[in-house]
């Protein structure tokens, strides 16, 4: 009850926080796809970059979140305190789930319908865009939906270098061993995360309803 | 046929040869076809019958540029497949396997209406086009709005088989389509299938392991050895008393 009526009196700033987080992961989501789907879908066809690329988006993943955001503090133009290194980092960790399912996704598409395709004469084009992609369209949402729900786990720590955010009231929570503003912060992004994860699976089975 | 439709439909089906001249085709170090000699005359019905692995189905891509020979000539109605459009030629030469491979995404009319949309046939006449080829296939065609996940594996391939001919294709290659259907289904569909291609007068090459099925269906029959080469070519009849020990065997086996 005690943490209700601290939640209430503080609801401004929740909702403004929230309303960062949120921007943040969505733009950072945003830009994820504007990159990560074109190159899955270059991967399925130069399967020479798989290796590359795919090595490097996995090694970027297996970064400590707080160590990235700490190297982008002295990096140059990308780097920095605020909103702008905080997206760079969560750009990097939303590549790999959106990359890996689109290339998947593509990959996915039956190989008798894809033989078909190509022996009825359509074109390699005709057949990403009419076939694979369609067909692959449940498996590269299945990634964006991995993708936003980890970005707004790590977009919490995004507080540290001054991106605000849910993690500010959770980076305050804690150095003033306060655990209500810990919570006011880990219970909304919790929830968001569950939000994203319930309507993007929803999303994900529309996109899929052939099956 | 009918009253031409659409745009390419001027040309209503006609017949077209495909010929093998000493074929080779190596996949890696795989000697697939070896020496294959062989004509399939316009509006002929030859079946490929052999093992599996000898060759059958790669012979049957050759037909339509999936695969062009290692050494040797394909030619389709003369010209040489390696200076064919592969498209094009695609376009014009129908082709059913065993796995149907229906677009799933697509409703059974969408899929049907496959090649005539490449071609650019007007709407109008590949709606009427997909109507007379449910009919012709012996589906309802109300059944157009389904996707292929709802039918049943025999109305799956007579949709692969009303695609294969939609845009009245000059050639028809058939890889086992009805290796993977139950027995009573299968012998409907054979019979039907032979009453339609008696029809439409294509050119039809058909691949097969079943010697019942290359009996009833050839005008001639090509049988590749293990070996991929050809161990035998002649009518039904031929095959029935030759007595070349490698078809002896397989057809002995087989029926």
């Amino acid at each position: 009850m005690e943490l209700a009526a601290f939640l209430a009196t503080h609801r401004a700033e929740i909702l403004l926080r929230t309303w960062e987080h949120v921007w943040l992961v969505g733009i950072s989501v945003l830009l994820a796809c504007l990159v990560g789907i074109p190159t899955g879908i270059a991967l399925s066809r130069r399967p020479r970059l798989r290796g590359p690329v795919l090595g490097g988006v996995n090694v970027i993943q297996t970064i400590p979140s707080l160590a990235l955001l700490g190297f982008l503090i002295p990096a140059p133009w990308i780097g920095g305190l605020g909103t702008r290194p905080a997206i760079v980092a969560l750009v990097a960790y939303a590549l790999l789930p959106i990359v890996k399912n689109t290339f998947e996704g593509i990959r996915s598409a039956d190989p008798a319908a894809r033989e078909a395709g190509v022996a009825m004469g359509m074109t390699p084009n005709q057949l990403l865009w009419q076939v694979e992609i369609p067909l692959g369209l449940g498996v590269i949402m299945a990634g964006v939906r991995l993708a936003t729900v980890i970005g707004i786990g790590v977009a919490t720590i995004a507080a540290f270098i001054g991106a605000g955010g849910l993690g500010a009231l959770i980076f305050r929570g804690v150095s003033m061993v306060d655990s209500r503003l810990v919570l006011a912060g880990a219970i909304p992004a919790a929830l968001l995360a569950l939000a994203a994860d319930l309507g993007l699976g929803w999303l994900e089975r529309r996109l899929s309803r052939w099956r | 046929m009918r009253a031409p439709r659409g745009v390419e439909s001027t040309e209503a089906m006609s017949a077209a040869g495909v010929s093998f001249e000493a074929v080779d085709v190596l996949l890696g170090e795989r000697t697939v076809l070896s020496g294959l000699d062989l004509e399939v005359g316009p509006g002929e019905t030859v079946v490929l019958l052999g093992r599996s692995g000898s060759g059958k189905s790669t012979t049957l891509r050759l037909a339509n540029a999936l695969l062009l020979p290692t050494r040797g000539e394909v030619r389709v109605d003369g010209t040489p497949t390696r200076h064919l459009d592969p498209i094009r030629l695609r376009r014009r030469t129908g082709y059913i396997l065993q796995e149907i491979g229906l677009f799933p995404h697509f409703s059974v009319a969408r899929n049907v209406a496959l090649v005539p949309g490449l071609l650019g046939w007007d709407t109008r006449a590949i709606e009427a086009r997909v109507t007379e080829m449910l009919e012709l296939v012996g589906l309802d065609p109300t059944l157009g709005t389904r996707l292929p996940g709802q039918l049943s594996g025999g109305q799956r391939q007579r949709v692969g088989i009303a695609r294969a001919l939609a845009a009245r294709p000059e050639r028809l290659l058939c890889d086992e389509p009805f290796g993977a259907l139950d027995p009573v289904t299968r012998y409907e569909l054979q019979r039907e299938f032979r009453a339609l291609t008696e029809r439409v007068e294509t050119t039809l090459l058909f691949v097969t392991h079943d010697v019942r099925e290359a009996l009833f269906l050839a005008d001639r029959i090509a049988f590749l050895a293990d070996d991929g080469r050809l161990a035998f070519v002649g009518t039904p009849d031929a095959f029935r008393t030759s007595t070349e020990p490698r078809v002896a065997r397989f057809r002995d086996a087989g029926l």
